[in-house]
């Protein structure tokens, strides 16, 4: 089963300046959303198989999308998340079958290597509520200045019976950064941890 | 008149297939850039802030053509609309400055934009949300494409900061059938029909 796609939202925000210092280059990070629908709203489903194909199938598009809007290669990504909300005639379990067992593996080839755990949140909620996308270093969960978040929210998703999925990519850390611990730099990018 | 320190930009787009209805052969795009701001009359009273609209021409014209560029090209574009949020120190005629250089960017660069750009504004606290009319670039009356997008974030405006708005969408509503004026009919000489 793919995915019916009600639609998608890509968004880029970019860091010029905080608490009055430049920031330079920009720190920049990007979210991609898919409204899709649930196949499952409404009743128990035991086989929670086709959603993680459509895991898979959005790892991929919303993976692509991200790296696209920043206008970086596959490698140029720093650092990633990913995030479900499930509309109220959904189960939390629904967005566990999206996000975990198959939407990492084609995100990884978007963003090039990907040897950290992709860090996740997933929630019930309703048209407009927020999203917190949690964001962790692709190669190494390790990077402190790269642990971080964007928030995604959408005014009209995700309704009863829809699903919204939501993957963020950067291509740096936090403004900055200053609390010590490993380095993007000094990453070895090996076991996903350091 | 002081520069323009800008401290963060976002940029969006969504694009719509169906919202439940028979799914037409061309989705519906809108895009906004969000420009944040330092809001250089914050925490007084300036009677003369006319200046600053002129400061602002340059960053209206790099919001409008990141959108034109985002939607693939003049072309594509169909509706559009502006918005201000103002953080708490500032006050709601500081966004009215934006109508000019915001408005007459997006006019500047799409053929047959005769039409008023739709806006709003208002004051707002860190994480407010700014619903931004969207109407025909050509005829105001145009039924079919009066729209909106939410905007925001959830770090602005700062007391001492603006959110600068502007919105493009690529057509009607995607399921659009409540009458009116159509685009196909526009006369496009007064800007409204």
């Amino acid at each position: 089963m793919s995915a019916k796609i009600r639609k998608i939202a890509v968004s880029v925000e970019e860091t010029h300046r905080e608490i009055g210092r430049d920031i330079s280059p920009a720190t920049r990070k990007a979210v991609a959303v898919a409204v899709i629908e649930n196949p499952f709203a409404g009743h128990y489903q035991e086989d929670l198989s086709a959603l993680m194909d459509i895991g898979a199938e959005l790892g991929a598009l919303l993976g692509d999308k991200c790296v696209a809007a920043l206008g970086i290669t596959p490698a140029q990504a720093e650092s990633y998340g990913k995030s479900a909300m499930v509309g109220e005639n959904g189960e939390l379990e629904h967005a566990a079958a999206i996000l975990h067992p198959k939407l990492g593996a084609p995100l990884r080839v978007a963003v090039e290597k990907g040897a950290a755990l992709v860090a996740s949140s997933k929630k019930m909620g309703s048209p407009g509520q927020v999203l917190d996308v949690p964001l962790g270093h692709k190669d190494a969960a390790y990077v402190r200045s790269h642990f971080d978040g964007i928030e995604v929210r959408l005014n009209d998703a995700p309704r009863a019976n829809e699903i919204m999925v939501a993957v963020a990519v950067t291509d740096s850390g936090r403004p900055l950064p200053r609390v010590g611990g490993l380095t993007h730099d000094e990453a070895m990018g090996e076991d996903g941890l350091r | 008149m002081p520069d323009v320190i800008l401290r963060k930009t976002i940029y969006s787009i969504e694009e719509t297939f169906h919202e439940g209805g028979p799914q037409p052969e061309k989705s519906v795009r809108r895009a906004a850039g969000l420009a944040i701001i330092e809001n250089p009359f914050a925490g007084r009273y300036e009677p003369d802030i006319q200046g600053f609209m002129e400061d602002l021409k340059p960053l209206g014209l790099s919001m409008a053509e990141r959108l034109i560029d985002m939607l693939g090209g003049a072309d594509q574009i169909e509706g559009y609309g502006k918005g201000a949020m103002i953080g708490e120190g500032g006050e709601l005629e500081h966004g009215a400055l934006w109508h000019a250089p915001g408005g007459y960017a997006m006019r500047q660069l799409l053929a047959d934009s005769n039409a008023i750009v739709p806006s709003t504004k208002k004051v707002a606290g860190v994480g407010g949300r700014l619903d931004v009319p969207i109407t025909h670039i050509n005829a105001s009356y145009v039924r079919s494409h009066f729209d909106s997008m939410e905007v925001g974030a959830n770090d602005t405006p700062r007391a001492n900061e603006m959110v600068l708005a502007l919105v493009m969408s690529t057509g009607a509503r995607i399921h659009n059938r409540a009458g009116g004026l159509d685009a196909a009919d526009i006369v496009g000489k007064d800007g409204l029909r």
